[in-house]
């Protein structure tokens, strides 16, 4: 059985850090769960669609992650438990409910997960979350290990519950996709019965009573936070130097503490509840130091309001305040500078060593030196790519011949998802922008009233099928009305590919493996009075032409390029029966005048340059047997050799 | 812990996309629970599914408070996927003494493809790797993946050989309950298969010069 779902309190399993999340739910006994998936919180609600049959819960993959909010305090309403988890960027989506219901509350336990991508791992960004948490006037916990990643998760419920108010809970990636050792606890019981009674009213008005409420119930949340076991101090009484670091800095700090060995000079003082900030606790243990060093990530969020705590402090009077160093001293330094990147070790040892006066040692990277100093050839580094098979690279293929025929030097407009890769090689670089969900369109549809100004070039927003239904229907509708001229291209590929092929709306079939209606991409552009085409972009003359077609119409139109992802076609099943070979007596290699076409210009990562034979062939460890290059060689050298089964 | 054996032992598993990486990392994982110790896996991957560098950082200790990320040139135990991943991390996170098991076989990355860049000769990679672990074991995984009857289960192949290579403090048994533990059916069958070939591999007599 799954760990993350063992009934056994006491057993200590290998759990990723999102599981860890969903595992402190189901202890909450957590009855509604909403996501958009997205990296690196997307496993979260994973784990919880599957525990819904065994534990009788409700998991959905919402529409986008204001939805996925909107819908978890729907059920927080009625009095159950709700959880929306959610990356960085959906915070973004969702912020406007956020700052509302935390002016209104709720009666069942609400919780946001949000899982933050310091260094923009597998984000377009690194936004750090914890701004919301001060912006909405909410209570933030932040983990610092994996155990704690679930007994947060589990006490944020009761929290919320005792305050009637949204909490935050903010992982990171080193968190969420790290895996560690968990006690497991007790699953909750869930005894609970939706109803909203006659008296039960949520509104953010009048506002200013409102948010005085809610500037209560946050100066309750700090004082139960002034005895929080999730806050705790470890070193010497008088430190020389205190550490004050949440989340992972801990497990950074800790060890770079150790690497030094200054165990004896150096204090950590750990911080679980980030916001509001417990004020007595912290001063009672700063003023024990001589001088503090905040290690955190990315932004210098905890450095500024400890900060502001210590002012405050020093104005009532009487206190001696120690000096704050961290991203603002420009003492916790990655290689883009403070402020910017996730934290490591390496960086708390360099800024220890700063602060202490601890000489570098001249052994330091002797052994990169000694292996630097044999490597006389470049090391070509790895960029990243389509996946062999992927059918955006089929799309882009098409994109980039329809746009060549036009010969208008026509604007790609790009969004988000796996097809974000148009920005790189095996995209022909033909993306010209790139921002977040949906504004793909949004852009479009503003650069489609251009031509007053003089803009003469063609428009193709390329969206993804989960992007589509996320955020693209507003920006369509606005095109619609506003007279816009675009062509719309939806890359279809029947599934969220980039966190792991999650169903979304148009897949017909719900997170907890429902048959759902599916809806469909093209019916809605039609409802719009907007005309709609399907291709296969497999298909790849058939696309061109439609898509060239298109861009001679100065109008708005949608055109669904439908393929299913490879990876997903492989998992459900396998790989075809065929072969694709390179022929040697036709590939004619260097002396075929193509200039390496197939491996130069396609950019698939299985098409290869056998250098020694001189001519092109097929890596058969990653080949996905999709048999694209067959069409693309000019010479017809690439062959499809299809194995019917004896 | 044996006394040769550092706390925590600090494993880096490097390769591409696609190759089975995190698979292969909650093995070690598992098989160090099973052995009685704490285990903590960090796993740095980018943007794209497959083709990018992957990394995943392994540590194993007594103590529950290591973080998942191995600090530079801290790394005791290398196993490499592919060549030029391996010279990399190498680089990066290498100490004195670091033992290394590769796979010999490359993976292009794209920009040698459309022929910007040329990929190092691979007999010189490991020639360099030879030279400065403590000692570089050569594993022929893809081709025993191949011979095993799942070219894709290289990953399989290679902690096969971990496991024969002495380098871990582990028994085969717990490796062997690790794969009872992740796996079932036809997947787990094919990647016992692997295991065992690449376990094999590395208990025959050594044979360790880097081919030209």
């Amino acid at each position: 059985m799954d760990p993350v779902l063992l009934d056994e309190p006491g057993r200590k399993v290998l759990l990723m850090g999102n599981e860890a999340i969903a595992r402190g739910a189901l202890e909450a006994g957590v009855e509604f769960c909403a996501a958009y998936p997205g990296s690196p919180s997307s496993e979260i609600l994973g784990v919880l669609s599957r525990a819904a049959s065994v534990f009788d819960l409700y998991a959905e993959w919402s529409a986008n992650e204001k939805v996925a909010l909107e819908g978890a305090c729907g059920a927080a309403f009625t009095g159950l438990r709700a959880m929306a988890s959610m990356k960085q960027n959906g915070v973004n989506v969702a912020s406007d409910l956020l700052t509302a219901v935390a002016l209104t509350g709720t009666p069942g336990g609400l919780v946001l997960v949000v899982c933050d991508d310091p260094g923009g791992i597998s984000s377009t960004n690194e936004v750090d979350t914890r701004h919301y948490a001060r912006l909405a006037d909410v209570p933030l916990l932040e983990p610092a290990t994996f155990q704690e990643a679930k007994d947060m998760v589990r006490w944020a419920f009761d929290l919320s519950e005792e305050l009637e108010l949204l909490c935050m809970v903010r992982s990171v990636t080193r968190i969420s996709h790290a895996r560690g050792v968990v006690e497991l606890g007790s699953l909750g019981r869930r005894e609970r019965r939706a109803r909203m009674t006659p008296d039960q009213r949520y509104a953010s008005l009048p506002p200013c009573p409102k948010r005085k409420e809610l500037k209560e119930k946050l100066a309750r949340a700090a004082a139960l936070f002034e005895a929080s076991p999730f806050n705790r101090y470890r070193g010497p009484s008088r430190p020389e130097l205190m550490v004050v670091t949440g989340g992972t800095g801990w497990w950074y700090a800790s060890e770079a503490v150790r690497i030094l060995k200054v165990e004896d000079r150096v204090g950590i003082l750990k911080l679980g509840t980030t916001w509001p900030l417990p004020e007595s606790f912290l001063l009672r243990h700063l003023t024990a130091a001589r001088s503090v060093l905040v290690v955190e990530e990315p932004d210098p969020f905890l450095e500024t309001n400890l900060g502001a705590l210590l002012l405050k402090a020093r104005a009532a009077g009487g206190r001696r305040i120690p000096a704050v160093f961290g991203k603002l001293s420009g003492t916790i330094r990655g290689p883009y500078g403070p402020g910017v990147g996730e934290m490591n070790p390496d960086i708390v040892v360099e800024a220890l060593r700063e602060r202490l006066a601890i000489p570098v040692p001249s052994s330091r990277q002797a052994f990169r030196k000694r292996l630097e100093a044999e490597i006389d050839f470049p090391l070509p580094g790895r960029e990243v790519a389509f996946c062999p098979g992927c059918p955006h690279r089929a799309s882009y293929w098409v994109m980039k011949n329809a746009l060549r025929l036009d010969g208008r030097d026509g604007l790609l407009i790009g969004d988000i998802g796996c097809y974000s890769l148009g920005f790189g090689r095996t995209g022909y670089s033909l993306s010209r922008t790139m921002h977040c969900m949906g504004s793909a369109v949004g852009f479009a549809s503003g650069m489609g009233k251009l031509e007053r100004f003089g803009l003469r070039q063609p428009r193709i927003a390329v969206v993804g099928d989960s992007t589509f239904f996320h955020a693209c229907l507003p920006g369509l509708v606005n095109a619609r009305y506003n007279g816009s001229a675009f062509v719309c291209v939806v890359l279809d590929n029947s599934a969220t590919a980039m966190t792991g092929f999650q169903p979304h709306p148009g897949t017909g079939r719900t997170a907890m493996g429902q048959p759902a209606p599916s809806l469909s991409v093209e019916a809605i552009a039609a409802s719009m009075g907007i005309p709609v085409r399907v291709t296969d972009p497999f298909r790849v003359r058939e696309a061109t032409d439609l898509l060239y077609e298109s861009l001679q119409k100065n109008e708005l139109q949608v055109l669904v390029f439908r393929h299913k992802c490879a990876l997903l076609q492989s998992r459900e099943e396998g790989l075809p029966a065929r072969r694709v070979v390179v022929n040697a007596d036709i590939c004619l290699g260097e002396r075929c005048g193509c200039n390496r076409f197939c491996s130069s210009a396609f950019g698939c990562p299985a098409l290869v340059w056998d250098a020694g034979k001189g001519r092109a062939s097929i890596d058969e460890v990653i080949c996905s047997r999709c048999g694209l290059c067959a069409e693309i060689c000019p010479a017809g050298a690439i062959q499809v050799i299809e194995e019917t089964e004896s | 812990m044996p006394a040769r054996f550092e706390d925590p032992l600090n494993l880096i598993i490097a390769g591409v996309g696609g190759q089975g990486n995190i698979t292969a990392s909650q093995v070690v994982a598992q098989a160090a629970l099973i052995e009685g110790f704490q285990a903590t896996i960090g796993e740095t991957y980018g943007v794209s599914q497959r083709g990018g560098s992957v990394m995943s950082h392994v540590r194993i200790s007594r103590s529950e408070e290591v973080g998942p990320l191995i600090p530079r040139g801290h790394a005791h135990l290398l196993v490499g996927f592919e060549p030029l991943e391996t010279l990399q991390v190498a680089l990066e996170y290498g100490r004195p003494g670091i033992r290394i098991l590769c796979n010999p076989r490359p993976l292009y990355p794209i920009g040698v493809l459309a022929g910007d860049s040329a990929y190092p000769p691979a007999g010189k990679i490991l020639k360099i790797l030879a030279k400065h672990a403590s000692p570089l074991r050569i594993v022929p995984a893809t081709d025993l993946a191949r011979q095993a009857g799942e070219i894709r289960s290289m990953n399989l192949v290679m902690m096969g050989a971990l496991a024969a290579s002495g380098f871990l403090p582990f028994e085969k048994a717990a490796y062997e309950q690790a794969l009872q533990i992740l796996f079932e059916g036809p997947t787990r069958e094919v990647n016992v298969r692997a295991f065992e070939a690449g376990f094999l591999a590395l208990s025959r007599p050594r044979r360790n010069r880097p081919r030209d």
